[in-house]
């Protein structure tokens, strides 16, 4: 009689205290689900107090912006892509397609919007490239296992970080002003902000391998290069191409932004484009830019899963 | 203990997957290598990098990260009017009336301007210039109808036709002709930062200020001088603090509100397309496809649209960021909802709960942390994204910062604005990290009572 009281009090108590604590725990997820929803709601009536059209004002307008999009010959998408003459030319800009053509032998050419992309492709590929380059031997540096001297560590660390932080079009801008406006201010943004952001990746990769094979290798009295080339580098490369070919996704589509302001490419002309309300050349560009971006990524996460398995797709937790 | 050759031999036929790979394995790092140098010098001739080099003005870059923490000042002088007078151009960092102490009226009636003290200087009157630097003294003589060095030229003075240049490093330059000298004094540090010119508290040290807003008289009858001041400061004309603040707000609730619409978006799509949980297959592929979509259609991309459909401003930003984060986000969250473990969710329908309380009580608790740390990794990526997609006009501080640099001469703002940005994505990184490193002690607590549970 006297256990079973004592056991169902002792239920009761664990009940009431259970209660206690999922209502205190909801409490808090409420109220940071409500402090949540009233940022949204002051951040969305800031955001539309700032703009120069308003949310209510232009929704009903919405679909005459996008009139001007659907072409009135829908062949005229295909002419602009190929830079096939149009029948609908009347001298206007909105369809001098074969103006842009860019010959490479005689009467063959490069349709220019082909021409375009590779541009902004290249200038992905390019300060990728560039990134790559300079991040290998710098996250070697900056690991904490690896390092040759924990000065140096610290130095390389800030500087990375810096190089991340610092905004692209900054830099874009400055060398735009030295190497003149175009593609390769754009490289040589693209590229060191690559070298802090791949550089990050790296040594955190590096951080974290065996060091059994490095200890064999100080064992018979390898120096720092030959530690770091023998030991190290045979562990992290796959992982280092995998975050390779991850940046060249993303550099793909900063840099058709950074063409939008000025780094030429395919983003000049799409701005360019949209401003004017050139339908049948803005549909072109999309369709162009939005093939490549899908093929890029599809092709880079073909090679991930070839290099390194499953194991690419966990984005960095 | 050396090895003889049969044992070698005998190693080498034991692991012959290591000692003999098929050609094609073990060439591949070289034809990597081989490609990629070929295709670095196609690149080489496709930007014609060789040209740009050769034309590019490598000069301008110290002279460009010197504007950014500092500025000039250029007094000229005209020697054909009967009197000279120091003229200051329009807007100078001075104010009006300026008199700086380092421009001296010497008592025979010569000027003397201190570039850099008395060691660089220059001293002039109306028939000859004496302009002193790097312990040289060069005398000008201006009468002959253009200005002509008496004396050997250092090689830090050049003589053109009817001007001579004095170069003096970062402290600034002379320029002599016969009717007017100009000099550009150059100072460390960002001039007006606090007080423009046309503010009444300009030129005052900082106690005189202090004790006006404090228990001074008002400057302008109608407002203290604590709003005056603040007022002041917001609108500085040169810095423009309101402003650039303003648009920094906006960048960060660019990022911030287009990432949350987008998790908010994602959050019941990701539901539908995750393989294990959706109740229809054909949906979990339209969905996914759509997801692909959204992310392809490039940030860009969306930023033209809206800017185009909103016009400019931090709406058109959001929205871009909002479309390409359901894609993101949504890719994302069905991926985590894939890899959970299926046996809460088998107990919790085993009690013959329904579907929505199965995905409450069965998935959620798994997947929450992995859904806010990938949030917030978007969040934090996005608030720098944000800087560029303001540059194509949708909002934020990257048009400003675009707009600052077009011109070339305000490197000075740019910095400022720079310095900024950087602050907040320090800010919101080490927020979103210490968030994420609490989630995944979470979720490391939870996998380790997992793993105890068997």
């Amino acid at each position: 009689m006297t256990s079973a009281t004592l056991h169902s009090d002792a239920t009761r108590q664990q009940a009431d205290a259970w209660r206690r604590q999922t209502s205190l725990r909801r409490f808090y997820t409420a109220l940071g689900i409500g402090l949540l929803l009233v940022a949204m709601c002051a951040t969305m009536w800031f955001a539309d107090e700032a703009n120069a059209g308003h949310f209510f004002d232009r929704l009903p307008h919405l679909l005459d912006f996008l009139s001007w999009l659907i072409p009135k010959d829908w062949n005229d998408v295909w002419r602009a892509l190929f830079d096939i003459a149009s029948p609908n030319d009347k001298g206007t800009q909105e369809f001098n397609f074969p103006l842009g053509r860019v010959y490479v032998w005689g009467g063959f050419y490069i349709p220019e919007y082909f021409e375009l992309m590779l541009t902004t492709v290249n200038v992905a590929l390019v300060s990728t490239f560039i990134g790559f380059v300079f991040a290998v031997p710098f996250s070697f540096i900056a690991a904490r296992n690896l390092t040759p001297s924990p000065v140096l560590r610290l130095v390389v660390k800030r500087f990375m970080e810096l190089l991340r932080a610092f905004p692209e079009i900054v830099i874009a801008g400055l060398f735009a002003a030295i190497v003149s406006i175009g593609p390769v201010a754009a490289i040589i943004a693209i590229g060191l902000h690559s070298i802090g952001a791949l550089g990050k990746l790296f040594y955190e990769i590096n951080e974290n391998i065996d060091m059994r094979p490095e200890e064999g290798l100080r064992a018979v009295g390898a120096n720092w290069f030959e530690r770091v080339r023998f030991a190290g580098l045979p562990q992290v490369l796959p992982n280092f191409m995998s975050y390779t070919l991850l940046r060249i996704e993303i550099n793909v589509r900063i840099s058709t932004i950074m063409g939008a302001v000025g780094g030429g490419g395919i983003g000049e002309e799409l701005k360019l484009s949209i401003s004017r309300g050139f339908g049948a050349k803005t549909l072109a560009l999309v369709l162009l830019l939005f093939i490549t971006i899908f093929l890029v990524d599809q092709f880079s996460a073909w090679l991930r899963r070839k290099l390194v398995g499953e194991q690419a797709f966990l984005m960095s937790a | 203990m050396a090895i003889t050759v049969e044992e070698i031999a005998a190693i080498e036929d034991r692991h012959p997957q290591i000692f003999r790979r098929p050609a094609y394995k073990r060439f591949w790092p070289l034809l990597l290598i081989a490609g990629t140098l070929l295709y670095l010098g196609y690149a080489l001739w496709f930007f014609s990098l060789p040209q740009v080099l050769r034309e590019s003005h490598w000069e301008r870059l110290p002279l460009f990260l010197s504007q950014w923490i500092s500025y000039d000042l250029q007094p000229e002088f005209r020697l054909d009017q009967p009197q000279i007078t120091p003229k200051y151009p329009r807007f100078s960092a001075l104010g009006e009336n300026p008199n700086p102490d380092w421009v001296i009226q010497n008592p025979d009636g010569t000027f003397t301007v201190q570039i850099d003290g008395d060691a660089k200087s220059v001293t002039f009157d109306k028939t000859k210039a004496t302009i002193t630097a790097n312990g040289v003294t060069v005398p000008v003589a201006l009468t002959s109808g253009k200005p002509v060095v008496t004396g050997p030229v250092p090689d830090w003075v050049t003589v053109h036709d009817d001007e001579i240049v004095a170069k003096m490093g970062f402290a600034g330059e002379v320029r002599v002709t016969v009717d007017r000298v100009k000099v550009r004094k150059r100072f460390l540090g960002w001039a007006n930062f606090v007080f423009d010119t046309r503010s009444p508290f300009f030129g005052r040290p900082y106690s005189e200020v202090v004790s006006l807003i404090v228990s001074g008289p008002e400057l302008q009858p109608g407002t203290s001088n604590l709003s005056l001041a603040a007022d002041n400061i917001w609108n500085n004309a040169q810095w423009q603090h309101g402003d650039v603040w303003t648009k920094l707000l906006q960048t960060i609730v660019m990022a911030f509100l287009g990432t949350l619409l987008g998790g908010i978006v994602a959050f019941p799509l990701a539901f539908f397309a995750a393989r294990n949980i959706t109740p229809s297959g054909i949906l979990s592929q339209v969905l996914k496809r759509f997801f692909d979509f959204m992310r392809s259609v490039d940030m860009l991309i969306w930023a033209l649209f809206f800017t185009r459909a909103f016009g400019p401003g931090p709406l058109a930003g959001s929205a871009a960021i909002f479309f390409t984060e359901i894609g993101t986000l949504g890719k994302t969250y069905s991926e985590a909802l894939e890899n959970i473990d299926d046996k809460p969710r088998e107990g919790v329908l085993s009690t013959g709960a329904n579907g929505l309380l199965v995905q409450r009580y069965g998935v959620l608790p798994e997947v929450i942390p992995v859904f806010i740390s990938q949030t917030l990794y978007q969040w934090e990526s996005n608030t720098r994204g944000a800087t560029i997609i303001g540059a194509v006009g949708a909002g934020g501080i990257g048009l400003k910062l675009w707009e600052a640099m077009r011109t070339n001469s305000n490197w000075a703002n740019v910095f400022y604005m720079v310095l900024l940005t950087l602050l907040v994505v320090f800010i919101f990184d080490n927020i979103s990290n210490f968030l994420r490193r609490r989630l995944s002690r979470t979720l490391h607590d939870y996998n380790r009572l997992q793993a105890e549970r068997g």
